[in-house]
């Protein structure tokens, strides 16, 4: 069964967690995410969750490192300069390989630029933020329907592997109510079960995710960010462990990338082909219906992080990938390392979303 | 068929609720789809606020409003700032008690704040132009109006609220 409502993006990213099982929010409001709190703290409470507001954002996701280890599905919400204040516990979280889902709604930086307009400029600190080699997931939503259904996921993919997973969202889909279909139950997929008695950290499949050993379940578990061994043991000189570690790390998630790709391809025959991914997809979309030309390719991309290189490769005919973002160019880039043809970033700073003139203005220049 | 709605007024007059009623409207009644947005600035706290719909019967790709076809302005500063600039084939929707300017399109005049003063409550002038909206343009259906203010005002006002909707409706038709 499903049911319709007139939802902000916000609002339907909170519903989702909460159809997801989330019972534990842990974060500090700000602009233009504060409504996903707002609803947690409105709704936890009452499904035996827990809400709590944190001093900081550092705080925030300390606190949902901390609920995850209890086994319980958590969750923050932040914009900009809260998610550059989470960046040192978002490696934690990884080196640790704690499951747990960060909602960033992006709105202008640098800085606390502009708190009420939409960007696309942190999809490069989500993946490169925090320091040394790392590997995340990170989830971009183009409608309201995708808020809830991305956020779902969010909270699958973290759960298999066992890796921060981050919602960047922005603040044109946060902020605006549209039509959304909501489904009565949604898929959950659990952690690895523990053995009982193994080291905490053992790895057995080829998969590299360790079983998850919940405090509170009996099991003795040490959990450090410092280089550990299988027992979680820290072991902070010894060359080899920390180079097998920190590759396993990646390796379970950027091994996994076809597994976790998640895009659509329109017209592969395409001469023209636009990639977009979050608010912009939505001129896009405009665009391509407008024009209706079959050499107007588009891929439209939903997890942006691990990139889908071999999406690329299916636009067997592109002579041009055009980029409308949010940000200068930041995915772009990604795109140059992998093609041979000539990548036109669309740029746009200042809080409003790409219109369809714009992006037909590029499409009709002369090469 | 894609209609772009404008509200604007102050803060405090319910322009933002206008949309969102508007829209839910539309979604959960009409079975229609529609966008609602607004501008978030600090601005929006006690001077104009704004807040557009995108109504269409098929799916709505770009959300964003870019010339509206019909307007309500609750406000002279509202006027000024989000609908002095309306286009000739707009329709404008305009709370004559509050705003001394008109525009070059089709205007209807609509007493609500001056009515909902002196018949109900000034607080649902809002809800008196939603009704007005409604009666002169048929965005959405009068239930499926009706339907959403009754989701959408707090318990204890539903009659109140009903009142001003009928209240704009009569004052639509006639205009």
């Amino acid at each position: 069964m499903t049911r319709i409502e007139f939802w902000q993006g916000n609002i339907a990213c909170a519903e989702g967690a909460l159809a997801a099982g989330c019972t534990f929010f842990g974060g500090y409001p700000i602009t233009p995410s504060t409504e996903v709190a707002e609803h947690m703290a409105a709704k936890l409470p009452k499904r035996g969750g827990a809400f709590i507001q944190m001093e900081d954002e550092i705080a925030g996701i300390a606190s949902i490192i901390g609920a995850s280890w209890t086994g319980a599905r958590a969750m923050t919400a932040t914009s900009g300069p809260g998610f550059s204040l989470m960046m040192e516990n978002i490696g934690f979280a990884i080196m640790t390989e704690t499951p747990c889902v960060v909602v960033n709604v992006q709105r202008g930086g640098p800085s606390t630029g502009q708190p009420t307009m939409s960007a696309q400029g942190d999809m490069l600190q989500v993946r490169f933020g925090s320091h040394g080699d790392i590997a995340i997931i990170a989830l971009c939503p183009a409608t309201v329907q995708e808020m809830f259904e991305l956020t779902v996921k969010a909270f699958n993919l973290a759960d298999k592997y066992r890796v921060p997973v981050f919602l960047m969202a922005d603040e044109t889909i946060g902020h605006m109510r549209e039509k959304i279909i909501v489904p009565d139950t949604v898929e959950r997929v659990e952690r690895k079960p523990f053995v009982a008695g193994t080291p905490a950290f053992r790895v057995t499949d080829p998969d590299n995710i360790p079983g998850f050993p919940a405090f509170g379940t009996g099991q003795h578990v040490h959990v450090t960010g410092l280089t550990h061994d299988e027992r979680g043991y820290p072991c902070a000189t010894n060359p080899n462990l920390h180079m097998a570690l920190v590759k396993r790390l990646v390796d379970k998630i950027e091994n996994a990338r076809d597994e976790m790709a998640d895009y659509d391809v329109i017209n592969p025959d395409a001469g023209q082909v636009f990639v977009a991914y979050g608010a912009p997809v939505r001129t896009v979309m405009q665009v391509m219906h407008d024009k209706k030309d079959t050499n107007i390719g588009f891929l439209r991309i939903r997890t942006v992080w691990p990139f889908p290189e071999k999406a690329l490769a299916e636009f067997k005919n592109a002579k041009r990938f055009i980029i409308p973002e949010m940000n200068l160019g930041q995915i772009s880039r990604e795109i140059e390392r992998h093609v041979c043809v000539p990548v036109r970033s669309i740029p746009k700073l200042g809080g409003e979303l790409h219109t369809p003139e714009e992006l037909v203005a590029v499409l009709e220049e002369k090469a | 068929m894609r209609n772009e709605i404008r509200f604007s007024g102050f803060g405090g007059q319910g322009i933002i609720l206008s949309a969102v009623i508007l829209g839910r409207a539309a979604v959960m009644y009409d079975n229609k789809f529609a966008v609602q947005t607004q501008v978030y600035g600090p601005e929006a706290r006690g001077g104009a606020s704004m807040s557009q719909v995108v109504i269409d019967d098929d799916q709505i790709l770009y959300p964003k409003v870019a010339v509206p076809d019909i307007y309500v302005i609750m406000s002279q500063e509202g006027f000024e700032k989000y609908g002095a600039s309306a286009q000739v084939s707009a329709v404008m929707l305009i709370d004559s008690t509050l705003v001394h300017s008109r525009p070059k399109c089709r205007c209807i005049e609509i007493p609500a704040t001056g009515q909902a003063k002196a018949s109900l409550k000034v607080i649902v002038a809002n809800i008196v132009m939603l009704g007005a909206l409604v009666a002169a343009t048929h965005v959405v259906s009068e239930e499926s109006l009706k339907k959403a203010i009754l989701d959408s005002v707090p318990k204890g006002t539903e009659d109140l609220n009903l009142k001003a909707m009928q209240l704009g409706l009569e004052l639509g038709k006639q205009s």
